[in-house]
């Protein structure tokens, strides 16, 4: 018989997932602390204190993504990008960061954003389309997230080399998907960062789809081995394991701050949810792979070690739920009082000081709305 | 305190969407975020989680509407306050613009029936004359007034405008639109036309619509074949009423589109090359059996999938169809459930009838037709005996398939349900 015959569809489960192969992990998917010989070191200050901490972000971020999800399905937001799934990756990793470092992200990264002091009420406007910005950059160390992909690779390294100049000893991270290391962009922030040895951490969330496209199919090799061609030393990480996510991460920016140059992290993570509340994934997506991740969850995990300690109790699990609750109560609240914004304010913030062409353009557009019946 | 919620625009840039089940009733006290709807969007299959906690005053529209994004679709009681909820909302960007009867821009009613459609100026001039003219510039106006134009039957280009370089304005409509009145009787007054006694429009939509363009693109692109054959049955039958007494199919209806199902499985197994599709420059066989199992429902005909059906024991397969089944007259089916069979049966005796000639789901190469299970007069053993028969009707793709292939599988299907002993020799 000479008839071609498909294979069937090969579904990748994290067993049988290469980019998991020898990933740094601390944490085990059972909840068993183990050392790393070479990275156990950065997180050994780390207990349980610490870790009920992190729990705590966890379910709170889980939980503003549920509530925003919800929002958007209920006319409140116009879109919303979910993380489920990526909490681990987000927050081990923006633990990690000191007040005076500087993020700069996707627009996935609502987890990032909250471990650096964005408000749940400052998550949203930009979703609900009433502002630009939700959060002024330099309060909290974080740009407003950039929606073209790869782009704040290099907005990242450009203010690495800022710092180089300062003399500071703080550091720039870029927050960036599987899908953006295709992008042009991703590669001239590697050749720069690269060749001027500046203090920036490429943050890469491999959650195994961009989009509707399978990591498979962008890249033959793994993420973190591309780094090398840059001359840029790389570590995979298991990105559902917080506390081997906060150890490299630590590890990436110690190396900055020492003047070691940049760092590539992949953090193996799934994307639980849909690439927005506008996409269906079952439509691509197998749903045993979804299963299979799913035993990886990231607070499960966390919750399994806490718990065999005998630190995270019924009451304790409590509290962190009715905070994560509260936080949620105070976001919904926060959305659907937002004023609607006057269509006039558009041209603020456009320049600086006075600028004719604007003006001209503002007169243009009252002259427009007044043309409306029921003026303003 | 009424509250009503409208549909939002759920992916981005939609204007409707079906409402395809609720999930409360009126009546039923609600908390928030609690799921109250499914909504099948042109993108996805969507839950509504309620905006409210409270009680379901009313649903506006019955499941398998299409309904226009901003479209009222429930009313909440909730606690607190007295005023209903009638005021303007705000414009979010999630519903689109603001309906019309909810505030700006707001418009001077339509009048039904009045005044001729404003002539669309291009069409009705005559062609020798257009070519001798140069083509006129657009009339100046912005959007909103030239929808205001439209509504009071007023054609731009006869209105001379006073804004900045003879912009017609809002105020130049209307007093166009007053002149006009003033002037000529309208015919108007004649009210909106009576509806249509003699006939009723269905708008098509959802799973009417696929199935449409399905069927469409199946029929015409497929050279369909159909070949029939007619079978004994009785001993199956005899096989599935003993089956049904044993302990392993206590909690299943096994149906004889179970065993047929079976018989299908067993057949592909020996004659693999039905279990395929034409790509164009080559044909692709898939090794499993993906077995699409045509249900119609409430909804309409859905195909939902029962996969790796050639590794399922009988009983297996009896619940598997069992559940599909369910699941698709409910309306839950998941989209990744309707898609990705490779070889399908429609069950028509259910309806009655003994046969027809199905046509392909598209991406598949063979689709079987189960009639009815009849008492006929048959020849048995030599004799006339009232056996129970069946009619399989099977179409093939004859871009991947002959005649004989087709002839081979259907056959080896029919010897099977005949005989299902000689299953045992598998």
């Amino acid at each position: 018989m000479s008839h071609a015959v498909a294979a069937p569809r090969a579904s990748r489960t994290p067993d049988s997932d290469p980019a998991l192969r020898g990933a740094i992990r601390i944490l085990t998917p059972a909840g068993e602390r183990r050392d790393d010989p070479e990275y156990g070191s950065h997180v050994a200050d780390v207990g349980d204190d610490e870790l009920l901490a992190l729990y705590d972000d966890m379910v709170v971020v889980r939980r503003i993504d549920a509530e925003a999800t919800n929002l958007q399905r209920q006319g409140e937001l116009a879109l919303w990008p979910p993380l489920l799934g990526q909490e681990a990756a987000q927050i081990g990793s923006a633990r990690a960061l000191r007040s005076d470092d500087f993020a700069f992200t996707s627009y996935r990264e609502n987890g990032v954003a909250y471990c650096r002091g964005v408000t749940p009420a400052e998550l949203v406007p930009v979703w609900r389309g009433v502002t630009a910005s939700g959060w002024d950059p330099y309060r909290v160390g974080m740009a407003t997230p950039q929606v073209i992909i790869a782009a704040q690779t290099l907005h990242a390294t450009g203010y690495a080399l800022g710092l180089q100049y300062d003399g500071s000893d703080a550091a720039a991270i870029a927050y960036f998907g599987d899908g953006a290391t295709s992008e042009g962009d991703a590669s001239e922030a590697l050749v720069f960062a690269a060749s001027y040895k500046a203090p920036v951490v490429f943050f890469c969330q491999n959650n195994h789809w961009a989009i509707s496209e399978p990591v498979s199919l962008q890249s033959g090799s793994s993420l973190a081995g591309r780094a090398a061609g840059f001359g840029v030393p790389s570590v995979t990480v298991d990105g559902n394991d917080v506390l081997a996510v906060l150890a490299v991460t630590r590890a990436a920016l110690a190396r900055a701050r020492a003047g070691g140059g940049p760092s590539f992290i992949e953090a193996v993570t799934y994307r639980m949810g849909p690439h927005t509340t506008a996409d269906d994934p079952t439509r691509y997506r197998d749903p045993e792979e979804l299963e299979a991740w799913r035993r990886l969850d990231p607070i499960d995990r966390l919750a399994a070690h806490l718990s065999a300690r005998g630190v995270l109790t019924d009451e304790r699990r409590a509290a962190v739920t009715a905070h994560a609750a509260e936080v949620a109560h105070e976001m919904r609240a926060a959305c659907t009082g937002l004023p609607e914004p006057d269509p006039m304010s558009l041209f603020e913030h456009v320049y600086t000081t006075p600028h004719p062409g604007i003006e001209r353009q503002k007169a243009r557009y009252a002259r427009y709305l007044d043309s409306f019946e029921d003026a303003r | 305190m009424i509250k009503e919620f409208r549909l939002p625009d759920l992916g981005e840039g939609l204007t409707e969407s079906e409402l395809v089940q609720w999930r409360v009733a009126e009546g039923d006290e609600v908390g928030l975020d609690q799921i109250i709807a499914e909504v099948e969007t042109a993108k996805a299959m969507v839950e509504l989680p309620s905006p409210h906690a409270g009680v379901v005053e009313r649903l506006y529209v019955p499941p398998g509407t299409t309904v226009n994004v901003g479209e009222p679709i429930i009313a909440f009681r909730v606690a607190g306050g007295d005023e209903d909820d009638d005021a303007p909302q705000p414009n979010l960007v999630g519903y689109g613009a603001v309906p019309e009867s909810n505030g700006r821009p707001a418009r001077r009613p339509r009048r039904h029936g009045t005044a001729p459609a404003p002539e669309s100026e291009p069409e009705s001039r005559p062609v020798a004359e257009e070519a001798e003219r140069p083509a006129p510039e657009r009339v100046r106006a912005t959007p909103p007034v030239r929808r205001l134009a439209e509504q009071l039957g007023v054609r731009l280009a006869d209105v001379n405008g006073t804004g900045e370089n003879g912009l017609v304005t809002r105020q130049d409509v209307e007093r166009a639109a007053h002149a006009a009145e003033g002037g000529a009787s309208s015919p108007a007054a004649s009210g909106p036309a009576a509806p249509d006694a003699e006939l009723e429009r269905i708008p098509v939509t959802g799973v009417r619509r696929r199935t449409a363009e399905a069927m469409v693109a199946s029929a015409f692109t497929a050279p369909h074949v159909t070949m029939f054959l007619t079978v004994d049955v009785t001993a199956t039958m005899e096989l599935l009423e003993r089956l049904r007494t044993t302990p392993e199919f206590r909690e299943v209806r096994l149906t004889f589109l179970a065993a047929v199902a079976k018989a299908l499985c067993l057949a592909v197994a020996d004659h693999p090359d039905v279990n395929a599709r034409w790509a164009g420059d080559e044909i692709v066989r898939t090794r499993a059996v993906h077995l699409g199992i045509a249900a119609a429902t409430p909804r309409g005909l859905v195909v939902p999938v029962l996969r790796d059906a050639q590794a399922r024991g009988l009983a297996d397969l009896a619940r598997a169809i069992m559940d599909l089944a369910a699941t698709a007259r409910a309306g839950r089916t998941a989209p990744a459930d309707l898609s990705g069979s490779t070889i399908t049966i429609s069950n028509v005796g259910v309806f009655g009838v003994d046969g027809g000639t199905p046509i392909l789901n598209p991406g598949e190469a063979a689709i079987l037709a189960v009639g009815q299970v009849a008492k006929r007069p048959w020849e048995w053993q030599g004799g006339i005996a009232l056996r129970s028969v069946t009619t399989l009707s099977l179409s093939i793709d004859h871009r991947v398939l002959d005649g004989e292939q087709g002839s081979r599988f259907l056959a080896a299907i029919g010897r099977t349900l005949t005989d299902p002993a000689t299953a045992f020799t598998r």
